[in-house]
């Protein structure tokens, strides 16, 4: 097979500018991934910075609930609050070697954004964050952080001013840049090597989470559950388990307003992926007839995306792991059940992954051992998540707060 | 594998040009509509341009800059198919007598089948292909039904760029036919480009690597910059300025500015 390829999916379809920059940074993580120090210095940074390992959660009330043994993977609990530090972290040594001094990043839910500046804080390069107006706009807290923290942060007016335009406006900079910046892709898509690599530095979450079962339940798990907006958190926690046949993995993608209304962002769990080119890689993405990117939807930020990972594609089609969706709904419904039976917050994100997971649970057999991967928490979605539940007291608070600032 | 002794339309018709420097000019297909596209090519070729290539609007054009990526977007927004676009390009090739090329990314081709896109394109009698997003690790294919499409009619475009070592440039001038398209420099199209040494012995590095014609783009804008062109590269390109000079002054201007560049 072709390098970069899984399947037919992935390769680099880069800009002839670019050749030289992959080649360098091929070069740069295959010997990284060489090195037993690197991998020892990237666990380092981890344990102190970040606070891992992260721990299972027996989630008891749920589990009582349900009458089936559910535990979750606390990637909540990572310094900034999802799994995104797990990559970046990973990708702010590679640029140390590399010896570059500037980084870029897309964002969608923010936390990609966040996660990037606060890695570039510690590390002291330079950094700019690409955001699309919408999601500036619904993520506001984590646009906040990310300028607290010293990154400029450019609000993309481009497309439908998402996540795709915003990795349309960092790869603008990068084919003028790339000589001193290193573009820190968010998640396990985009030209070789991203999705190889992403899914390593991922893959710490698998790691942890297979020991920490097997210590735990005393088994492996009969199922593992896991969002799939880019596929970097599915990935990450997918490969402790990709040759355990047994284990059953489930991809949980945005329903959106739900698939029948065309108004989503499952790729995979519809049929309304079709297979294409677009942000360096082919893969499977909602777009029309004429191969123009179509706009999704979702009430959450980071899974609003038009492609999915090139390995997840792959994992489709090769059924080892399968792929459902959850509408807004839903998760705001398991937002709730979450929150109360196991005083959890989870990122909007991650609960479609709790979601389909809860919808499930009455057709699995009784006794049965589920790990569903919380990949970030909920915090950044304040607003969101109080608009949906309809707060009163949070909005005579908004409006409280309003009224303070005009009449300052 | 076309090598430059290969027939190829296009190279022979630049090659058979007397002037000492020509123009290929750039346009988004749709953008304001198809129709000031058609006056604006009317005035071009009357304006002398020796070469039009045709942008296919794509929802995610990484390569373009702002002014570019824009007028994709606004010919997406008011509905352009890229079924019209092809009817426009063919009717085009018939009407101007002079090399029309299609320049657009991977996936309008894929959407269509790119065999299926290039065998239609060949027959309609465009000269070249120019896809951003396919570099040549990904391109064979469309190479290779450019050849057995076109016959000689319609090339594949490589692209030599100032990142690309002399090895990179080497692979890629060695079967390079038609044209050869020189990035000027880092970044997008659109912004400002130093014609300096720097820039000149980046051509003498494409020169060197290649015995197809050369074709500069990316930040050309003025006579003097066409003109301290001549004898470095056989062809300058001409875009976002154009399409400046056509939102603020209209179709006529355009025709005057192209002309005026000689
Ligand atoms: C908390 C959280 N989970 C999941 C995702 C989706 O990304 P991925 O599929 O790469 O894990 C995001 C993206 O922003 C996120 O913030």
């Amino acid at each position: 097979m072709k390098k970069g390829y899984f399947g037919t999916f992935g390769g680099a379809f880069i800009p002839e500018i670019l050749h030289e920059t992959f080649r360098r940074l091929t070069e740069a993580y295959e010997s990284a991934r060489k090195d037993p120090d690197f991998w020892r210095e990237y666990l380092d940074v981890m344990e102190n910075y970040s606070g891992r390992p992260t721990p299972l959660t027996h989630a008891e009330n749920l589990s009582a609930h349900f009458g089936r043994k559910i535990y979750i993977k606390r990637e909540d609990l990572n310094q900034t609050g999802a799994h995104k530090a797990n990559n970046v972290m990973g990708q702010g040594l590679l640029v140390r070697r590399m010896g570059k001094k500037r980084v870029i990043a897309e964002t969608g839910a923010g936390q990609h954004g966040v996660a990037t500046a606060t890695m570039a804080a510690r590390m002291g390069f330079e950094c700019v964050i690409y955001m699309g107006a919408k999601d500036v706009e619904r993520q506001r807290p984590n646009v906040f952080w990310m300028q607290q923290l010293g990154a400029t942060v450019v609000a993309v007016t481009s497309g439908s001013c998402t996540l795709k335009d915003a990795i349309n406006e960092a790869m603008r900079d990068w084919v003028g840049s790339m000589d001193d910046t290193h573009y820190v892709l968010g998640t396990a898509c985009g030209a070789h090597p991203f999705p190889e690599m992403v899914s390593w530095f991922q893959s710490i979450i698998g790691m942890e989470a297979r020991q920490q079962i097997l210590k735990q339940a005393g088994c492996l798990p009969n199922r593992v559950y896991a969002c799939v907006g880019g596929g970097s958190n599915a990935m990450g926690i997918f490969q402790g388990f990709m040759d355990d046949p047994q284990v059953e993995l489930v991809g949980v993608e945005a329903g959106g307003e739900g698939i029948a209304t065309g108004r989503h962002a499952s790729r995979l769990a519809s049929e309304d992926g079709r297979v294409g080119v677009a942000h360096g890689y082919r893969t499977l993405f909602l777009q029309d007839d004429d191969g123009q990117m179509r706009e999704t939807h979702s009430v959450a930020a980071g899974l609003d995306y038009v492609g999915v990972s090139p390995i997840l594609a792959h994992l489709h089609t090769t059924g080892r792991v399968r792929f459902a969706a959850a509408d807004n709904r839903e998760v705001v419904a398991a937002l709730k059940t979450l929150m109360r039976h196991e005083g959890l917050i989870g990122a909007l994100e991650s609960t479609h992954a709790v979601a389909r997971a809860f919808a499930e649970m009455p057709h699995m057999q009784e006794g049965s051992v589920v790990i569903i991967n919380l990949s970030g928490r909920g915090d950044k979605d304040i607003f969101t998540i109080a608009d949906a539940l309809d707060d009163p007291g949070w909005r005579e608070f908004i409006l409280e707060k309003a009224r303070q600032y005009q009449n300052r | 594998m076309m090598n430059a002794t290969s027939k190829s339309l296009l190279q022979d018709r630049v090659r058979a040009c007397p002037d000492p420097i020509q123009v290929m000019s750039h346009l988004v297909l749709g953008y304001p509509s198809l129709e000031e596209n058609r006056l604006v090519m009317d005035h071009m070729v009357a304006a002398g341009v020796h070469i039009i290539e045709l942008q296919i609007p794509f929802s995610e054009p990484i390569a373009d800059g702002p002014i570019i990526a824009r007028a994709n977007q606004e010919s997406l927004r008011q509905g352009f198919r890229v079924e019209d676009g092809l009817n426009f390009i063919a009717e085009s090739c018939r009407r101007y007598p002079i090399p029309i090329l299609i320049m657009t990314y991977a996936n309008i081709l894929m959407a269509r089948g790119t065999e299926a896109f290039i065998q239609r394109a060949a027959g309609m009698g465009v000269r070249g292909l120019i896809v951003p997003d396919l570099p040549l690790e990904e391109a064979g294919g469309a190479m290779e039904w450019c050849q057995s499409y076109g016959r000689g009619g319609l090339d594949w475009i490589r692209l030599f760029t100032p990142t690309s070592p002399d090895s990179r440039l080497q692979t890629l001038g060695r079967e390079a036919c038609g044209l050869v398209y020189c990035v000027a420099r880092r970044g997008v199209t659109g912004q400002r480009t130093e014609f300096d040494p720097t820039l000149m012995e980046f051509l003498n590095r494409c020169r060197a690597a290649t015995h197809a014609p050369l074709a500069l783009g990316f930040g050309v804008r003025s006579r003097a910059d066409v003109q301290s062109l001549a004898g470095k590269v056989e062809i300058a390109v001409v875009g976002t300025a154009a399409i400046e000079i056509h939102l603020t002054q209209g179709a006529e201007a355009v025709g005057r500015f192209f002309a005026g560049l000689k």
